[in-house]
């Protein structure tokens, strides 16, 4: 049992090392993150410097490290794409903007486009030169997303959508997307969906930011009006999309990881900066206790990790570990950051930077962690997952097994 | 990297829980319920013949000089099968504490005798209803006599000597032969009979110290931070029996014409019962990895280690009741068996209140370092 690398992952980890320092700056500390130290914030800055940083990494041939070359990879192995993240994590690097595609959208295209096709968009996306974003869940269709109801029509060589999604995130900056729709009402929920990748400045689409709790906007509706699609643009055959669709929901999987925010690290150095009862909080026992236990979950959480990362190193397929790692992560988010606003006492609704110890964000993750425990799959909903998939429990019984899509009971009548 | 046990390791696993089932597994846990003792003694005689106890004995004392991660991999089996012996105290504390503490001719006399399992050793060191401290160990030594009372001691009745933690000088380990008429061994009734306790009673007893004077706190918390790597493999074993066995009910058992692990009352239940003890278990593989580089990271490893796998099994093991209902509280099923041992683990080196607090000192600690 040893951490250190083989001759070969040791190479390779030096290799990445050289190009991250000489076009990165090394993080001050674990937990700096790119967004402190960002000055102009604005979405089309953002935007802008994580295209830019992409297109150096594609240059230097560090993008999409796992895609085959002909796509624009370098047709490394998954071991060698965890080494170089390992590795990226040290430093501060503009991010949230290509992940979208290169995780999801591109394995895809992979998968189910022409070789035409795949010449045409997969390089640039992994230049990031095109973004991708996501467009599957629906307002009344999240959990149960095979229950969407987007219509989509044939008509000649096109199809015809119209309907609106929800829960997209880049939407207003993205060239592609990648959607799921209805195309046959009147089979099973899982048979009549039909997989596309569509133009996003089609005519007929129209993007709306949706206001979160936090008052920030990073996730958009988006409405389709007559939008003519090419079915040359389906991914799979029709019908057969909710097969599509559930490839990339493992991606998903895969690339959201861990919820941001103060973690077990910040909770524990403002126990030790805040007073309770004239004393540093962190001599109070209630304190030192649940500071013991979120450790305790960082830590199981990380050396989990580390187990799944040597059975990539062995060639093995880790298993259920991402299910754990949110699941865990987005509760101890909300309540690192519920028990930061209880250190605080009164000023623990503070959210005025200058006025509160951390900079506010203990408040402003109570008002974001809430999404973390949604998005990506609910608490609920990876229960199941780990229940059925990991220890074999039977499925719910759906009452809407046999249903024909237009049969099924919506609550609504 | 390779953080997971070698091949070799995993062929060792496989010939314990053989060995182990072929045994009865945990039937034997149930056997010293119903006040079958005799078992458990040919239990521990077939284990020394495998050569278990000498495992991280070095060859110079009569043992099999491997690492801790051998210990590591037996530990989490003998867990699993609810092992009964006096394994757990002889190996994980004294013999790392004779190891630690011993002169060389202590070694030379007790290591080859508990490397072969001619002997076994116990710890004996609380005396009464709270955490061991400077200030309420009473036990007197004098002039190589003890006296005073300890309990509870584990194994007190099966093992053939006490390394009893005495006042003197603040402090100080003494080695007491347990057969003769100056010490006199009560048993004593606990939630756990398969892991026997006792009360040792000195009276002028016979003792060689074992350390300096003064230094057995030190010690001690040495000792407990390797040892609760081993208890913490033991916890998390019983914590993945207790929640297979909730798992393959809940599959089996049906109520209103459906399974019952198809509710997601039982089956989110279950997947808690998972992630706690698989949390608990990369924490212990962490820990593991501390003890075998003999790492500066090891209380914390070892602290967070224990702490998680005293929450897994006390979790696994009373949700395990939880799901097979009515038949889980029965004397019959296996339930009560890893919730009796769920208990018996999470106090025997100290309780979680122990341990958060050691846990958040070491953080304190590694923080003082860094500055």
């Amino acid at each position: 049992m040893d951490f250190s690398d083989t001759s070969a992952e040791a190479e390779f980890r030096a290799e990445c090392r050289a190009w991250l320092d000489a076009n990165a700056t090394p993080k001050a500390h674990p937990n700096q993150t790119w967004a402190s130290v960002l000055e102009d914030k604005t979405r089309d800055n953002i935007v802008r410097l994580c295209k830019e940083f992409q297109l150096k990494r594609y240059e230097d041939r560090w993008a999409c490290l796992n895609w085959p070359r002909e796509y624009g990879g370098r047709g490394l192995s998954s071991i060698e794409r965890v080494i170089y993240g390992q590795e990226e994590s040290r430093y501060i690097v503009p991010r949230g903007v290509v992940e979208i595609g290169q995780g999801m959208a591109g394995p895809i295209l992979m998968k189910f486009a022409t070789e035409e096709q795949k010449a045409r968009y997969l390089a640039p996306m992994a230049k990031g030169e095109e973004i991708w974003c996501q467009i599957f869940s629906e307002s009344a269709a999240g959990s149960d997303l095979a229950g969407l109801r987007m219509g989509a029509v044939r008509d000649g060589e096109d199809w015809i959508f119209n309907g609106e999604k929800i829960w997209t995130s880049g939407a207003h900056y993205s060239d592609f997307g990648i959607i799921v729709v209805r195309t046959d009402p009147d089979v099973a929920k899982h048979k009549g969906l039909t997989f596309f990748f569509i133009d996003m400045k089609s005519p007929g689409i129209s993007i709306e930011p949706i206001r979160q709790i936090s008052g920030s906007s990073h996730f958009n509706a988006v409405r389709f009006d007559d939008v003519r699609v090419p079915d040359a643009q389906r991914l799979g055959k029709v019908g057969d999309g909710w097969k599509v669709a559930l490839a990339t929901l493992m991606n998903e999987r895969v690339s959201v990881g861990e919820a941001p925010g103060p973690d077990f690290e910040q909770i524990f150095a403002l126990a030790q900066t805040v007073e309770l009862d004239d004393r540093p909080a962190i001599e109070n026992q209630a304190v030192r206790s649940r500071l013991a236990q979120w450790y305790c979950e960082t830590a199981g959480l990380k050396n989990t990790r580390m187990r799944s990362v040597s059975a990539l190193s062995r060639g093995e397929t880790p298993g259920s570990e991402n299910s754990i790692a949110k699941l865990v992560s987005a509760r101890k988010a909300q309540e690192i950051a519920r028990f930061g606003s209880d250190l605080m006492d009164q000023c623990g609704i503070v959210s005025d930077h200058d006025l509160v110890p951390g900079d506010g964000r203990f408040q402003q993750s109570y008002l974001q962690s809430p999404a973390m425990r949604v998005a990506g799959g609910t608490d609920e909903i990876l229960r199941n997952i780990i229940a059925e998939r990991v220890l074999g429990l039977p499925q719910d019984p759906r009452t809407d097994k046999g249903l024909s899509f237009r049969d099924i009971p919506t609550g609504k009548e | 990297m390779n953080f997971d046990f070698s091949e070799e390791q995993q062929l060792l696993r496989d010939q314990a829980r053989g060995f182990l089932d072929s045994q009865g597994g945990a039937q034997l846990a149930r056997g010293m319920l119903d006040g079958d003792e005799a078992s458990a003694t040919d239990l521990w005689r077939d284990m020394a013949k495998l050569g278990w106890m000498g495992t991280a004995i070095p060859e110079e004392y009569g043992g099999a000089g491997a690492g801790a991660l051998e210990l590591c991999v037996l530990s989490e089996e003998l867990g699993r099968a609810l092992a009964t012996t006096v394994f757990s105290t002889s190996v994980y504390l004294a013999t790392p504490l004779l190891l630690a503490a011993g002169s060389e001719a202590q070694k030379r006399e007790y290591l080859p005798r508990l490397a072969t399992g001619e002997i076994s050793a116990t710890l004996a060191v609380s005396e009464g209803p709270a955490n061991a401290t400077p200030r309420n160990v009473a036990v007197a030594a004098k002039d190589g006599k003890l006296n005073g009372e300890k309990y509870p001691v584990a194994n007190a009745a099966a093992a053939d000597l006490a390394l009893v933690l005495s006042a003197e000088a603040g402090g100080t380990f003494h080695i007491v032969p347990l057969a003769g008429p100056d010490v006199e061994v009560t048993p004593i009734a606990s939630l756990d009979p398969s892991r026997p306790q006792g009360r040792l009673h000195f009276r002028n007893a016979a003792a060689e110290r074992l350390g300096q004077p003064g230094a057995a706190w030190e010690l001690l918390r040495r000792i407990y931070d390797h040892a609760a790597v081993f208890f913490a493999f033991e916890q998390v074993g019983g914590a993945q029996v207790a929640l297979d066995q909730a798992c393959e009910y809940a599959r089996e058992r049906f109520a209103f014409g459906r399974a019952i692990g198809s509710y997601q009352g039982v089956k989110h239940k279950l997947a808690d019962m998972y992630v706690a003890a698989t949390l608990a278990k990369s924490n212990c593989y962490y820990a593991a990895w501390a003890l075998s580089h003999d790492a500066p990271e090891l209380p914390l490893a070892a602290a967070a280690a224990r702490v998680s796998a005293t929450k897994a099994f006390d979790l696994c093991a009373s949700e395990s009741i939880q799901v097979h209902g009515g038949m889980g509280c029965t004397w019959e099923t296996d339930c009560h068996l890893y919730y009796r041992r769920a208990r018996s683990l999470a106090v025997n080196i100290g309780s979680n209140l122990v341990w958060e607090e050691k846990l958040v000192r070491a953080l304190e600690a590694r923080e003082g370092e860094a500055a």
